[in-house]
């Protein structure tokens, strides 16, 4: 007897692996939290048995709600409430409200030494800026410099024109007395007091080079032939340069004077104009000599 | 039928009430969702070869869920806890393919 409960046993065993077997050919775990049956035979043969009426169960269960729709319409909406509340967070826009605190601390890190290297980066470049800056300042500077420079002894050299206060001093000698050596006298005293342009009858601009002549009666001045009577512009402070043609024993004295009998009207001007120029011949010898800075 | 309509309920809720969850439950509500969703699939899979019972979907559906915050929980107390999502996701993924493929056998043939 105990044999043959023993066969009829292993007869159940094999046949429970058999279904086993069979049913289960999909390959789904066996742990599955809804395989309720505590016994898997009791339960295969019946899926396995084709039916029909799948669709059909599906729409009678629609139309006979019972306790377990109730139940799983709860479960149901507890997930789409939590579907819903993740969906939203997830596009709030805050992609770090859901993230953990070690990767927020990684993301930190990385921002950290990210904004770090820029802060050098910013701290480098601005050096560079202002090097740069200060580089071009500096040139311009130098070029301001150098063009007031140009500018001054353009004057200077009689290549420009220019104009400023000073005084217009008109000779007239009826006897032509005055000759090269008085009109010298006169612009020697004119430089002696500061006059920084000088030019005569509107013609001839005095420079360092320019000699005067006479052969008896007529005034020549660089070549130029000058006709009495004599008009010399002289830029300069107006009051220092009529006091020096003025004073005791000076031009105004010597030109008045019994040997020469002529007389000399000084007009002060806010704005004496001279254009004429000066043409600097081309050097033939010298030429610029590169040196070290320019001297200012 | 009614399931559906709870879903829509449920969505509908969660859009007008807008509820917010406090900030230290917010990294698991993810996978929490993942694991709601196996086990519904495993429900529906259950249904379809007639052995759903309602009492075992609640209780595997609420273990389901609490398992999964709970060990995504743990690896974040370890310090293994994106490894371990990651790990827990890709399981979930998994039951929920073979769960989906059994419901379209037995609703399809095929």
């Amino acid at each position: 007897m105990a044999e043959r409960r023993a066969g009829s046993r292993r007869l159940a065993a094999l046949a429970r692996s058999r279904d086993r077997l069979t049913g289960d050919e999909n390959g789904t775990p066996p742990d599955d939290p809804e395989g309720t049956g505590p016994d898997p035979a009791g339960r295969r043969p019946g899926r396995d048995a084709p039916r029909p009426g799948v669709w059909g169960r599906i729409g009678q269960a629609a139309l006979h709600p019972g306790r377990s729709q109730v139940v799983a319409a709860v479960v149901l909406c507890l997930l789409g409430m939590a579907g819903v509340v993740q969906i939203r967070s997830n596009d709030s826009g805050d992609a770090y409200r859901n993230s953990r605190r070690e990767d927020l601390v990684q993301i930190l890190d990385g921002l950290g030494v990210e904004s770090r290297r820029l802060e050098a980066e910013v701290a480098e470049l601005q050096g560079t800026k202002a090097r740069l800056e200060s580089g071009a300042d500096s040139q311009r500077v130098a070029r301001e410099d150098a063009q007031q420079r140009v500018d001054e002894l353009a004057i200077l050299a009689g290549t420009a024109p220019a104009r400023g206060p000073g005084i217009r001093m008109r000779i007239s000698d009826p006897q032509d007395e005055v000759d090269a050596d008085v009109v010298l006298d006169a612009v020697e005293e004119m430089r002696d007091a500061g006059a920084e342009v000088i030019e005569i009858n509107g013609q001839a601009r005095v420079v360092a080079s320019t000699w005067f002549g006479d052969d008896g009666t007529t005034l020549v001045v660089d070549g130029i032939t000058v006709a009495r009577p004599l008009t010399i512009s002289v830029i300069g402070d107006p009051h220092s340069l009529e006091e020096a043609a003025r004073f005791r024993g000076g031009i105004v004295s010597e030109i008045t004077g019994p040997k020469i009998g002529g007389d000399v009207q000084i007009d002060q001007s806010d704005d004496v104009v001279v254009t004429s120029l000066h043409v600097p011949p081309a050097s033939q010898y010298a030429r610029p000599a590169t040196s070290g800075p320019t001297p200012r | 039928m009614i399931p559906l309509v709870g879903l829509v309920v449920g969505v509908v809720l969660g859009l007008v009430l807008q509820p917010t969850l406090p900030v230290g439950l917010q990294p698991y509500l993810p996978i929490a969702i993942v694991a709601a969703l196996d086990a519904l699939f495993g429900a529906f899979r259950a249904y379809l070869e007639g052995t759903f019972t309602d009492r075992v979907f609640v209780v595997s559906f609420i273990s389901n869920v609490l398992i999964a915050a709970l060990i995504v929980w743990v690896g974040d107390q370890i310090g293994v806890g994106s490894q371990l999502s990651t790990g827990v996701v890709v399981v979930l993924g998994i039951r929920i393919f073979t769960n989906v493929a059994a419901i379209r056998r037995v609703l399809f043939h095929a």
